[in-house]
């Protein structure tokens, strides 16, 4: 490929801008509220895990790790499960409004969460489900499950017709060709998709503050929370927020090849 | 590749019909409802007919100015890091590495922001940008930059401007890299021999190769800039006044704040309108694409017609289109 000249330079300055501001926090959940305060450190001359020990002891706090990952796990469960059949439809056949069907999809991905905020906290409180970590998941299907249909119709759309036909002569019933070919097949894509809605599930906050308030609490408001009450426990704000950053940077690791492909819905 | 006309696939959509019909449908029946209604709490309501839109399409009235004036920030906002980050984001991908391990180490360090919880991105630049404890903030004002974003409207904008140049450049960074991947390297060995300069072979190759990827950037940065909520609130709060109040800030401080159901309803179906007209255009701007680069393809084979002979489908042999 092609490059400028002065890459190496661009790239470098680049990753700096991008790491700063993180290293900063890291850097602050290790201080101590008075260093923080006091005087400006560059690194933590008496670094400290109080922050940390404090998050995995108290209950209040810990326990919004566990809401946040389960609602978003049972958001990827239910987004991927839906989405596999509706991705082989697309890809496959045509129908009656599919390209309707498609754009309407489209539109769900784009609508700003504000606008249902109101709505979701009125119908998941009807039906019984607010303060719940289904509540939540439910909700945030409507920018997942039309990601992970797009995404997952893109993969389909790379599986050659003739592995179909073959499997259908065979004598396949469409469910066992369904599960014992095709998913096999688009694996990486199952991946990519379940780790795109594992994400975006993951890093909102709107939906997920407004439709819980004490049971279901994701960490991100008891975050909120903490900042505008409790004082300004930085430390402990910084240590909470790196530990956010974990799970993304963890599994980071196994789309990095696919991750453009997700994040244009599917369509590189 | 055409593809066979069922109408049993409506089944395999039918899962995703329901789960999305139920969260989008649903509730934007419950504001179409609240947006013709008035309400003076205890569930009483008034039947107010498209008063509210008229208030809000009109300047005058306090919920109309606050609209128009949160939607021309908003705008101004999406234009302004649209106007960075996509420049810089080619810029960044153009300056990618080519091969080894440090290419994996940037796409991971590029990812890095784009994983990170909103508000935590919002944590992280509140922290970095306060003068007392912020990296930022003290350098500025120590090299005589009075710099601070809770009292000063400009200083307050260029934080939110370079925080989501800091969010989601990489999104646009990694989508132009996906595209200039998928350049066969004939192409700058045939730049080369022609002689061609560096600007021309970014405008006459790699621009032209981008163009989809692009697209796709320009719809999810100007969508999501367009509904941003999350990480201004966290770092301004909507303010110093409301200087950085955009449009979701507003609906949600009308809506849950106020409990004003009428008012916010309304503003939020103007809000989505204006979303889907946008959408539209790009959808349909995305598919010619897609049909042009098809037309494209097909026309190859047309030169040198082997490759496609073994891919002719012998119509006999398809298999009764059985979904079920």
């Amino acid at each position: 490929m092609h490059s400028i000249p002065g890459r190496r330079l661009i790239m470098a300055l680049f990753l700096i801008f991008l790491l700063l501001p993180i290293y900063w926090l890291v850097n602050m959940s290790f201080k101590t509220n008075a260093e923080i305060v006091s005087t400006m450190t560059l690194w933590p001359h008496t670094p400290t895990l109080q922050h940390y020990k404090r998050i995995f002891t108290d209950e209040s706090w810990y326990s919004g790790y566990i809401n946040s990952l389960e609602y978003v796990v049972l958001n990827t469960i239910i987004s991927i499960s839906v989405a596999l059949p509706a991705a082989y439809a697309f890809s496959r056949y045509r129908f009656l409004g599919d390209k309707h069907l498609f754009f309407w999809l489209l539109s769900n991905r784009m609508a700003p969460a504000a606008v249902y905020a109101l709505p979701f906290f009125n119908l998941y409180s009807a039906i019984g489900l607010f303060d719940t970590p289904w509540a939540v998941a439910l909700a945030h299907c409507i920018f997942n499950v039309p990601l992970a249909v797009w995404i997952l119709e893109g993969f389909v759309s790379g599986v050659p017709r003739e592995i179909d036909e073959t499997a259908f002569l065979d004598g396949y019933s469409f469910p066992r060709f369904f599960i014992k070919i095709l998913v096999p097949l688009i694996a990486s894509g199952i991946g990519v998709a379940a780790f795109f809605c594992f994400m975006f599930s993951w890093v909102e906050l709107l939906l997920a503050r407004t439709l819980t308030s004490v049971q279901a609490k994701p960490i991100a408001a008891i975050m909120t929370r903490t900042v505008s009450a409790a004082g300004m426990d930085w430390g402990l704000l910084a240590a909470a927020g790196v530990l956010t950053i974990i799970p993304g940077a963890l599994v980071i690791w196994f789309v990095r090849n696919y991750i453009a492909r997700g994040f244009a819905l599917g369509r590189v | 590749m055409d593809k066979t006309i069922n109408q049993k696939a409506w089944f395999l959509v039918l899962p995703v019909f329901l789960v999305v019909a139920f969260s989008a449908v649903l509730p934007l029946m419950t504001v179409v409802n609240y947006s013709m209604q008035d309400t003076f709490g205890n569930n009483q309501f008034f039947w107010n007919g498209v008063g509210w839109f008229k208030e809000l399409l009109d300047p005058s009235t306090d919920l109309g100015g606050r609209f128009l004036a949160s939607l021309g920030r908003n705008l101004f906002f999406s234009l302004v890091i649209l106007a960075i980050e996509v420049p810089l984001g080619i810029v960044v991908a153009l300056s990618m590495p080519r091969e080894g391990w440090t290419v994996a180490a940037c796409l991971i360090i590029l990812a890095l922001p784009l994983l990170i919880p909103w508000n935590v991105v919002g944590t992280i630049w509140q922290i970095f940008g306060r003068p007392d404890i912020g990296l930022l903030g003290y350098v500025l004002n120590a090299i005589g930059i009075d710099y601070n974003y809770v009292s000063n409207e400009v200083d307050a904008w260029v934080t939110v401007i370079v925080m989501d140049v800091w969010h989601w450049t990489s999104l646009v960074a990694l989508l132009c890299y996906a595209g200039l991947k998928s350049i066969p390297d004939a192409y700058y060995q045939a730049a080369q021999i022609d002689g061609a300069s560096r600007w021309a072979v970014f405008k006459a190759i790699q621009l032209p190769k981008m163009n989809r990827v692009l697209l796709i950037a320009v719809l999810l940065r100007f969508m999501d800039s367009f509904m941003i909520y999350t990480e201004p609130f966290v770092v301004t709060g909507g303010g110093p006044g409301n200087s950085t109040t955009f449009v979701s800030i507003e609906l949600v401080k009308i809506a849950l704040g106020q409990f004003d159901l009428g008012k916010a309803a309304a503003l939020s179906l103007v809000y989505n309108l204006i979303i889907l007209i946008v959408c539209w255009i790009f959808y349909t701007v995305m598919t010619n694409a897609g049909v042009e680069r098809k037309v494209q393809v097909e026309s190859k084979p047309a030169v040198e017609p082997k490759p496609s002979a073994g891919l002719v489908p012998v119509p006999a042999l398809k298999p009764k289109e059985g979904v079920a």
